[in-house]
C-alpha cells in the first residue's frame, strides 16, 4: 500500500480494506472467517489473556475452524477478564467474560461450532459514538 | 452454523442481581421452559452484569434484544407465554428509561474508548477503517488553524488531566506565542494511584492521540510533538511506538501531510514515574533533562515551556476526544454533558465496588448511577461510606453526594476535584483517618523536595496522622492538623503541595467524628487501624498453663496456676507472644 499523499488516497486505502475485510469475513465473502478479537491490554494480560489467545491460535485450526483472531485493547469490564468477542459472519459480536481456558474451550465446541451461546456473556453495556 | 436454540434467555450473574433473585433462576426459567416444551429451542444461560444494577434482576432475550428488569421467579410464565409464544413484549417489565444526558438507555457512552476493544492497536488499517485520519484531513484540508481552534473552543472540551482549563483556549494562546519553534506535548505520566485511564486508551487506541497531536500541532503552529509517557507503561511505549512508525510509513505524519506544508514529527520522552512530573513545568524540566522540579507560572508553558518555547501541554484524554470532535462537529459534543462541563469522562474504578474497571460516562451522570448501575454496588452489599475522586489531590464525596450530577464544577463544590478520573470506593469497614493517611504517604514519598512546606510540612502531617491511627493522637493534634494543612496548602510552590492536604481536610470535613473517636474514645468505629485492638484471655478457653505468662516479654500476663489468666493493657505492648504460645487458642483480639 502506498503512502498517503491526499485525502483520496486516504479513502482509497480505506474502501480497500473495508472490501478485503468484507470478502474475509461476511457470509458471501470467499473466506466467511470468524472475527475473534481478545482484550490484551495490560489488564487483560495480567489475567492469562495471552494463554487464551495463544490456545485458540493453536487450536482452532486443528478443530477446523476458520478465523482470524486479533488483538485489542481494554475492553473495559476489568472484572471479568480475560475478555473475547466473537463476530460469526454476518452477525453481531458477542462478548464473553471470564475466559480462561477450560472456558475457551467450550466457546469453540458450542458457541463457534453450533452457535450456542454459553454462560459468561457480557451484554454491550455502552452506548458508543461513531 | 445456526443454532438449534432460537433463542437465549440472559440471565445476569452480577452479584447485585443474583442477590435481588435469591432463588436460581437459570435453573426454574430451564424448568419452565420444559414444562412448555421449548427446551430444544430455547435455552437460559447467565450472563455478565448488564450495568443496570439498581432494576435487577434482570434478563435480556436474545436476539430480540429485550431488557427485563426487576424480574421475579412468578414473572417467568408472562414471559414465555407473552414473549416466547406470542412474540408480544412484557411491556410491564421493561425499564427503558432513556438517560437524557446521553440520549441512550445505556448509562455509559464511549467517545474516549470508541476504538478500545475494536481495532489492533498495532494495525494501522484497523484504525483507518475506522474513520482514523479523518479528522486529521478535514482540519489540513478544509480548516485553517483558527478554525480548527475555534471547533475545539466551541466544543467545550476541558483538559482531563486534572486542571479542567478549556482546551480551546490553551491552543489560542499558545497559537498567539509568537517563537520559530513550538512543541505539543502530551502528558501520559498518570500518576495518580490506582488510576489508568490514559495506559488503556495508549494500549488500545494509540493513533487517535497521535492524530490529535497532529492537529494540535497544525493548529497552534507546531511541527513537534512529544509523548512524555512513564517508563513502567511498557506495553503502551511499544503500542506507541509501533504506532508512530505506521504512521510515518503512511504518510500520516512526516513531511507534507496530506499533501499540505504541514510537516509533523513525533517522539517519546520517558519519565521515571515520579507523581510530581505530571505536574506540567515540572515534567518539561524533566524533558529537559534536569531534576522533575516544578517552575514558578507564569510564565505558562504555552507562552515559555520545553526549551523556552511555547508549549502545548495535553493530556492523553483530552487528546482522545479531539478527532471525535472533528470528525462529529463541535455542535455535537457540546450536547453532551453538563453547562460547563461537556462530553464524557472516564473512570478507573476501584476498591470495594463489584465492578472495578474503566467505565466512561456523560458529564452529570450520577455518583449513584455510577456506583450502584455501572459498578454493581459495593462488595458483600457492605454500606457505601465514600468515593476518592482526584486521588491523592482530591477529596471525599459521601452518601449526601450520591445524587450529585458530576462534573468540574460539582464536585469541586462538593470539596473534591475531577481529577485525572481514579475513583476509588470505600465501605463502612475503611477508616477515614487511615485513608488520609495512606495519600499523605504517597505525597511524602512523592514530593520532590524543592520547597519547605510541601517537603516539611506533608512528613509532619503524615506523623500526627500515623500518631493518630496509632492511638497516640490528642485533640490538639486535630487542631494542628487542620492549622497545618491549610498553611501547606497556601504556601507550597506547586499543585502537588497545594493540594496534597486535601484528603486530610475533606475527611475531617465530613467524618469529623471517626478522627474525634480516634482521639477522645480510643476507638477506630471502622475497626480498621489494628492499634486499638487489645489482647484478651478468654475464661472458656483459658486453663492456666502458665504459657503465655512465662513467654510474655513485658510480665504483662497474671495468673495462677490453673486458673484464669489476666492480661493487664497498661504494660501490654501487644507484641502478639502470647497469642501465638497458647496451645488452647484462649488469647484473641477486640
Ligand atoms: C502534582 C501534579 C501531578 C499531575 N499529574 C498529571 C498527570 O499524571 N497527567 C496529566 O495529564 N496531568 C497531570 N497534572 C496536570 C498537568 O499539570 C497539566 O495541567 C495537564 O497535563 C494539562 O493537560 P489538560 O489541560 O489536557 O488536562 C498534574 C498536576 C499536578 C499538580
Ligand atoms: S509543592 Fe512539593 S512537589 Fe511542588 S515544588 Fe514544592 S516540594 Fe516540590
Ligand atoms: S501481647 Fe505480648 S506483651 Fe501483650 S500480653 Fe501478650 S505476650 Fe504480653
Ligand atoms: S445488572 Fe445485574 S448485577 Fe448489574
Amino acid at each position: 500500500m502506498g503512502i498517503v499523499k491526499t485525502v483520496e488516497d486516504l479513502n482509497k486505502i480505506r474502501n480497500s480494506i473495508k472490501e478485503k475485510n468484507k470478502k474475509l469475513f461476511s457470509k458471501n465473502g470467499n473466506a466467511k472467517l470468524i472475527d475473534i478479537k481478545i482484550g490484551m491490554a495490560t489488564c487483560g494480560i495480567a489475567s492469562g489473556a495471552k494463554g487464551v489467545m495463544d490456545f485458540l491460535i493453536e487450536e482452532l485450526p486443528k478443530r477446523n475452524i476458520n478465523a482470524k483472531v486479533k488483538q485489542t485493547g481494554c475492553m473495559g469490564y476489568c472484572y471479568a477478564e480475560p475478555t473475547i468477542a466473537i463476530t460469526l459472519p454476518n452477525q453481531n459480536p458477542i462478548v464473553f467474560g471470564y475466559v480462561d481456558l477450560k472456558k475457551a474451550d467450550e466457546i469453540i465446541e458450542k458457541f463457534i461450532k453450533k452457535g450456542e451461546l454459553v454462560d459468561g456473556i457480557i451484554p454491550i453495556n455502552y452506548e458508543l459514538a461513531t | 452454523m445456526s443454532s438449534k436454540y432460537k433463542k437465549s434467555l440472559l440471565v445476569c450473574n452480577g452479584s447485585s442481581c443474583q442477590k435481588a433473585m435469591n432463588i436460581d433462576l437459570v435453573q426454574h426459567i430451564n424448568d419452565k421452559l420444559k414444562e412448555y416444551g421449548l427446551d430444544n429451542e430455547i435455552n437460559a444461560i447467565l450472563s455478565v452484569c448488564f450495568n443496570k444494577c439498581s432494576i435487577g434482576p434482570n434478563i435480556i432475550v436474545h436476539p430480540d434484544n429485550v431488557e427485563y428488569s426487576t424480574v421475579t421467579k412468578d414473572d417467568i410464565d408472562d414471559i414465555i407465554i407473552e414473549h416466547l409464544l406470542n412474540n408480544r413484549i412484557v411491556d410491564r417489565l421493561v425499564y427503558n428509561e432513556i438517560n437524557e444526558i446521553s440520549g441512550t438507555s445505556k448509562k455509559q457512552y464511549r467517545i474516549v474508548l470508541r476504538n478500545c476493544g475494536f481495532i489492533d492497536p498495532e494495525n494501522i488499517e484497523d484504525y483507518i477503517e475506522l474513520k482514523g485520519y479523518d479528522a486529521l484531513a478535514k482540519c489540513l484540508t478544509e480548516y485553517t488553524p483558527v478554525e480548527t481552534i475555534q471547533e475545539i473552543i466551541k466544543s467545550g472540551l476541558r483538559g482531563r488531566g486534572g486542571g479542567g482549563f478549556s482546551t480551546g483556549l490553551k491552543w489560542e494562546i499558545t497559537s498567539k506565542s509568537e517563537a520559530d519553534q513550538k512543541y505539543v506535548v502530551c502528558n501520559a505520566d498518570e500518576g495518580d494511584p490506582g488510576a489508568f485511564m490514559d495506559r488503556s486508551v495508549l494500549e488500545g487506541d494509540p493513533h487517535s492521540v497521535i492524530e490529535a497531536m497532529a492537529i494540535c500541532g497544525y493548529a497552534i503552529g507546531a511541527n513537534k510533538g512529544i509523548v512524555y509517557i512513564r517508563a513502567e507503561y511498557p506495553l503502551a511505549i511499544k503500542r506507541l511506538k509501533i504506532a508512530i512508525d505506521q504512521a510515518r510509513e503512511y504518510g500520516l505524519i512526516g513531511k507534507k501531510i496530506f499533501g499540505t506544508d504541514f510537516n509533523f514529527e513525533i517522539e517519546l520522552k520517558y519519565g521515571a514515574g515520579a507523581f510530581v512530573c505530571g505536574e506540567e513545568t515540572a515534567l518539561i524540566q524533566s524533558m529537559e533533562g534536569l531534576r522533575g522540579e516544578p517552575t514558578l507560572k507564569p510564565p505558562f508553558p504555552s507562552v515559555s515551556g520545553y526549551l523556552g518555547k511555547p508549549t502545548n501541554v495535553n493530556n492523553v484524554e483530552t487528546f482522545a476526544n479531539i478527532p471525535a470532535i472533528i470528525n462529529k462537529g463541535s455542535e455535537w459534543f457540546s450536547s453532551i454533558g453538563t453547562e460547563k462541563s461537556k462530553g464524557t469522562k472516564v473512570f478507573a474504578l476501584a476498591g470495594k465496588i463489584n465492578n472495578v474497571g474503566l467505565i466512561e460516562v456523560p458529564m452529570g451522570t450520577t455518583l449513584r448511577e455510577v456506583i450502584y448501575d455501572i459498578g454493581g454496588g459495593i462488595v458483600n452489599d457492605k454500606k457505601f461510606k465514600a468515593a476518592q475522586t482526584g486521588g491523592p489531590s482530591g477529596g471525599c464525596l459521601t452518601e449526601k453526594d450520591l445524587d450529585l450530577p458530576i462534573d468540574f464544577d460539582s464536585l469541586s463544590a462538593a470539596g473534591s476535584m475531577m481529577g485525572s478520573g481514579g475513583m476509588i470506593i470505600m465501605d463502612e469497614d475503611d477508616c477515614m483517618v487511615a485513608m488520609a493517611r495512606f495519600y499523605l504517604e504517597f505525597t511524602v514519598e512523592e514530593s520532590c523536595g524543592k520547597c519547605a512546606p510541601c517537603r516539611i510540612g506533608n512528613k509532619r502531617l503524615h506523623e500526627m496522622l500515623i500518631k493518630l491511627c496509632d492511638d497516640k493522637g490528642t485533640l490538639e493534634d486535630i487542631d494542628l492538623l487542620r492549622n497545618l494543612s491549610v498553611v501547606v496548602k497556601d504556601t507550597s510552590l506547586c499543585g502537588l503541595g497545594q493540594t496534597s492536604p486535601n484528603p486530610i481536610l475533606s475527611t475531617m470535613k465530613n467524618f469529623y467524628d471517626e478522627y474525634h473517636a480516634h482521639v477522645v474514645d480510643h476507638k477506630c468505629p471502622s475497626g480498621q487501624c489494628t492499634s486499638f485492638l487489645k489482647y484478651y484471655i478468654d475464661r472458656e478457653h483459658c486453663i492456666g498453663c502458665l504459657v503465655c505468662a512465662r513467654n510474655c516479654p513485658t510480665n504483662a500476663i497474671f495468673g495462677e496456676k490453673k486458673k484464669l489468666h489476666i492480661i493487664n493493657h497498661e504494660i501490654c505492648i501487644k507484641c502478639g507472644i502470647c497469642m501465638d504460645k497458647c496451645k488452647f487458642d484462649a488469647v484473641y483480639l477486640n
